[in-house]
């Protein structure tokens, strides 16, 4: 009898416990400007990237008691896809592009931030076609929290004049350019679109620059939409001049194997060598923390510059195309919507002005803030810019995204069957507009 | 927050015991009022009820479940027959994978076999087999994932003429003068091989270590016998040793058979499935979490469900047979 008495205990005890909440802390007593609690970020920054976004959580933390929880990781596509879909969630997320953010908005998993931020403010501070860009159907679900400009053209200033080389302002320039420099034997170009999960996503930059310059935003907006075929002769026309570029072993730094192995955040290494390996690296505004990393001697402007992507069709040569890290919300806590309030302030976005990882959209971080006249002037172009495109790929619907890189690994790889490469990119896009 | 984690490690550990032992404590207190032949009868079944309920659920459910969702279309609104399977084997895309696992499949298994095998032989006659052993097991203790981000250094690339900083490149470079060195990951010639190295690497420890145990269980009276005889070494190894390692041979190949169809982690790691190096597991990872087409992705597993059958049924005879 005792012995069963003592079972049921253990029973009932261990039931109990099974059953028992673990709660989030709490709100601490004390000032009323400390919350206190937690709030988790998703996002694929990592190394470099992540240690400036520790420094920009950093005030945060310190004047509201919140800890920011975060998680990296670059395949955040399939991550926070199967965490919506199973109801898990991060607090926040940085999306890589509104095509994604609008896949979430519609399946009604996005928080309405015109109830989180205050709006006036953010009409006031952001230009409207950042807003218009992070709404869905009339609703703001997304804040452009750093951006950069794509379509620039870095090149070692010295080595360039040491070469005797003029800037090109178009593209038929360009190509002289490059001929006359493989002519003497050096490869003009170094490019790098290894980058994990994402691998060829610089490729799908150059194409959509190709593709800006040679037909305008109209037919921009009307590829990216999967209205106008992969096997179009527009579109077969960008990759085959991209093709005269990269598929040309004579014109890019270690061949294709290089290309393909190579990350995109090492890949502008041969500039910077004496004797220059390669004068050109296609990247966009970003790349300047990363060249400051890995060479902390380098000056901007005298060491590295850059020019912008050269006119193809002089209607459209003043184009740009410009990308960014939108934040969206999942979960509406007092902690959620502390920190986005503080991640659209000019006061947390200049984490990023500072050390030229990225361009602020928010129009109340002074053009001073800017490190150097690089970023300064990059700012300038983005701010001003009277045709200014979001990254197609990045609008697209993640599987034909996904299926762009992975084509731009297989043309580099093999650049003979660019129609076989555009029949298959054409049936992923009949799967995937169909919406599912 | 790390107490209540404590607590529920606690409740984990101590819990599950405590609940299975209070039900079969509960269970025998039952049967204990019921006839003999009752309780003998109805015993086995109250007794595996929780492992068969836990089985149900997590196991039999799941798998009816993806048979049905395999006919079903992306988000499983409606039905699309086998529209589907129609797709896996007629897309070409799609076909390069079913080849890659075939590839896998073949080449990792037999490799590995041949490769064990000679190490456990050659091991048996030399002194210093603890160590040789020792080594060569030693990648068995790390995941898919680790041995994919050391070979991904390992097979990096740098240009001919500058310093290579992939170990296979380096090496081949200082032992061959006239050696290019070559993006081993990105060359479609050469991707699936380097990707297969990875695996057959894993695994040899694997094959070795329990071929060397059937080896052992060879007893030594009967070759020596066979040398008495005049048997050469050879003939010694293909017509008595390898006839009475047959069983053990069956055994690690279809250990090595079952890993290497949901072969995945390698894959992913490396190179994500691009240049021709897809999977089966890692186009079911895309389908299923970056486009949310589960039809497809359902359909892909069942695929690995049906290859895998044969594969389990011929273990499991081999299993009931002799205890192996």
């Amino acid at each position: 009898m005792k012995r069963s008495a003592v079972f049921v205990l253990a029973l009932i005890f261990s039931s109990a416990l099974v059953f028992a909440t673990g709660s989030k802390e709490g709100t601490q007593s004390g000032t009323t400007a400390k919350v206190g609690g937690s709030v988790s970020v998703l996002a694929v920054w990592g190394g470099q990237e992540l240690d400036i976004f520790n420094s920009l959580v950093a005030p945060f933390t310190d004047a509201t008691g919140i800890k920011v929880e975060y998680e990296g990781t670059r395949d955040l596509d399939a991550v926070l896809t199967t965490r919506v879909a199973a109801g898990n969630p991060p607090d926040l997320a940085a999306l890589p592009g509104p095509g994604k953010m609008a896949e979430f908005a519609h399946q009604g998993k996005m928080i309405d931030l015109s109830a989180v931020l205050d709006m006036a403010q953010m009409k006031q501070n952001y230009a409207p076609s950042w807003l218009d860009l992070g709404s869905v159907d009339g609703k703001l679900v997304g804040v452009f929290t750093k951006a950069s400009l794509k379509g620039l053209i870095w090149y070692n200033p010295k080595s360039l004049s040491a070469a005797g080389i003029k800037i090109p302002t178009t593209w038929d320039q360009l190509m002289s350019v490059d001929q006359s420099v493989a002519a003497k034997g050096v490869t003009p170009w170094a490019v790098g679109v290894e980058s994990g999960a994402a691998s060829g996503w610089t490729g799908t930059d150059w194409l959509e620059n190709i593709f800006l310059k040679m037909y305008g935003p109209a037919k921009y907006k009307d590829w990216y939409e999967g209205r106008l075929a992969w096997t179009s002769p527009e579109v077969k026309a960008a990759w085959q001049a991209w093709g005269k570029i990269v598929a040309d072993q004579a014109m890019v730094y270690g061949g294709s194997q290089y290309e393909l192995s190579t990350n995109f955040g090492a890949a502008f290494t041969p500039l910077f060598q004496s004797p220059a390996q390669a004068y050109f690296h296609f990247q966009a505004t970003f790349i300047q923390s990363f060249i400051q990393k890995q060479y902390p001697d380098l000056k901007p402007v005298d060491d590295f510059n850059f020019f912008g992507f050269p006119a193809i069709d002089p209607k459209y040569a003043k184009a740009v195309e410009i990308a960014g890290d939108l934040f969206g919300m999942f979960k509406n806590t007092p902690q959620s919507s502390a920190f986005m309030k503080y991640i659209t302030t000019a006061q947390a976005q200049d984490f990023w002005v500072k050390p030229a990882d990225g361009i602020s959209p928010n129009r109340a971080v002074p053009l001073t803030d800017y490190p150097d006249p690089l970023s300064k002037n990059a700012a300038q172009i983005l701010t001003s810019a009277d045709i200014a495109v979001f990254d197609a790929s990045d609008m697209m619907p993640s599987k034909m995204n996904n299926a762009f890189w992975s084509a731009i690994m297989s043309y580099l790889a093999n650049p003979g069957q660019l129609d076989g490469i555009l029949a298959d990119l054409d049936k992923v896009r009949a799967d995937a507009y169909s919406g599912s | 927050m790390t107490v209540t984690n404590a607590l529920w490690a606690l409740v984990a550990v101590a819990g599950v015991p405590l609940v299975l032992g209070s039900y079969l404590f509960a269970v025998e207190a039952v049967l204990r009022r019921r006839t003999a032949r009752f309780a003998r009868r109805v015993r086995p079944w109250l007794w595996l009820a929780p492992a068969l309920i836990l089985l149900l659920a997590f196991l039999v459910y799941p798998a009816l479940s993806t048979a049905v969702l395999s006919f079903l279309n992306a988000n499983s609104t409606h039905g699309v027959g086998f529209a589907n399977y129609k797709y896996i084997f007629t897309d070409s895309n799609m076909l390069i994978v079913l080849r890659n696992n075939l590839v896998w499949l073949v080449l990792f298994t037999v490799v590995t076999v041949v490769l064990g095998l000679l190490i456990a032989v050659l091991g048996d006659r030399v002194r210093y087999e603890g160590v040789v052993k020792a080594v060569i097991f030693l990648p068995m203790a790390i995941s898919f994932v680790a041995a994919g981000v050391i070979w991904k250094f390992m097979y990096q690339f740098q240009p001919a003429g500058t310093a290579q900083v992939g170990t296979v490149n380096a090496f081949l470079s200082a032992v061959s003068s006239g050696f290019k060195p070559q993006a081993w990951l990105f060359n479609k010639s050469q991707n699936n091989g380097a990707l297969i190295i990875v695996g057959i690497w894993m695994w040899v420890g694997f094959a070795m270590v329990i071929l060397s145990a059937g080896l052992k269980g060879i007893s030594v009276s009967l070759v020596e016998a066979a040398r008495i005889d005049g048997a050469r070494e050879g003939q010694i190894f293909f017509s008595i040793i390898l006839p009475l390692l047959r069983s053990t041979i069956t055994v690690v190949a279809t250990t090595l058979i079952i890993t290497v169809l949901k072969i995945f982690d390698v894959v992913y790691v490396m190179t994500n499935g691009n240049l021709d190096t897809d999977v089966i597991a890692n186009r079911m990872y895309k389908e299923m979490f970056n486009y949310q087409n589960f039809g497809r992705a359902s359909a892909f597993a069942m695929i690995l469900l049906v290859a895998i059958i044969p594969v389990m049924i011929l273990n499991i005879r081999r299993f009931g047979k002799s205890g192996v």
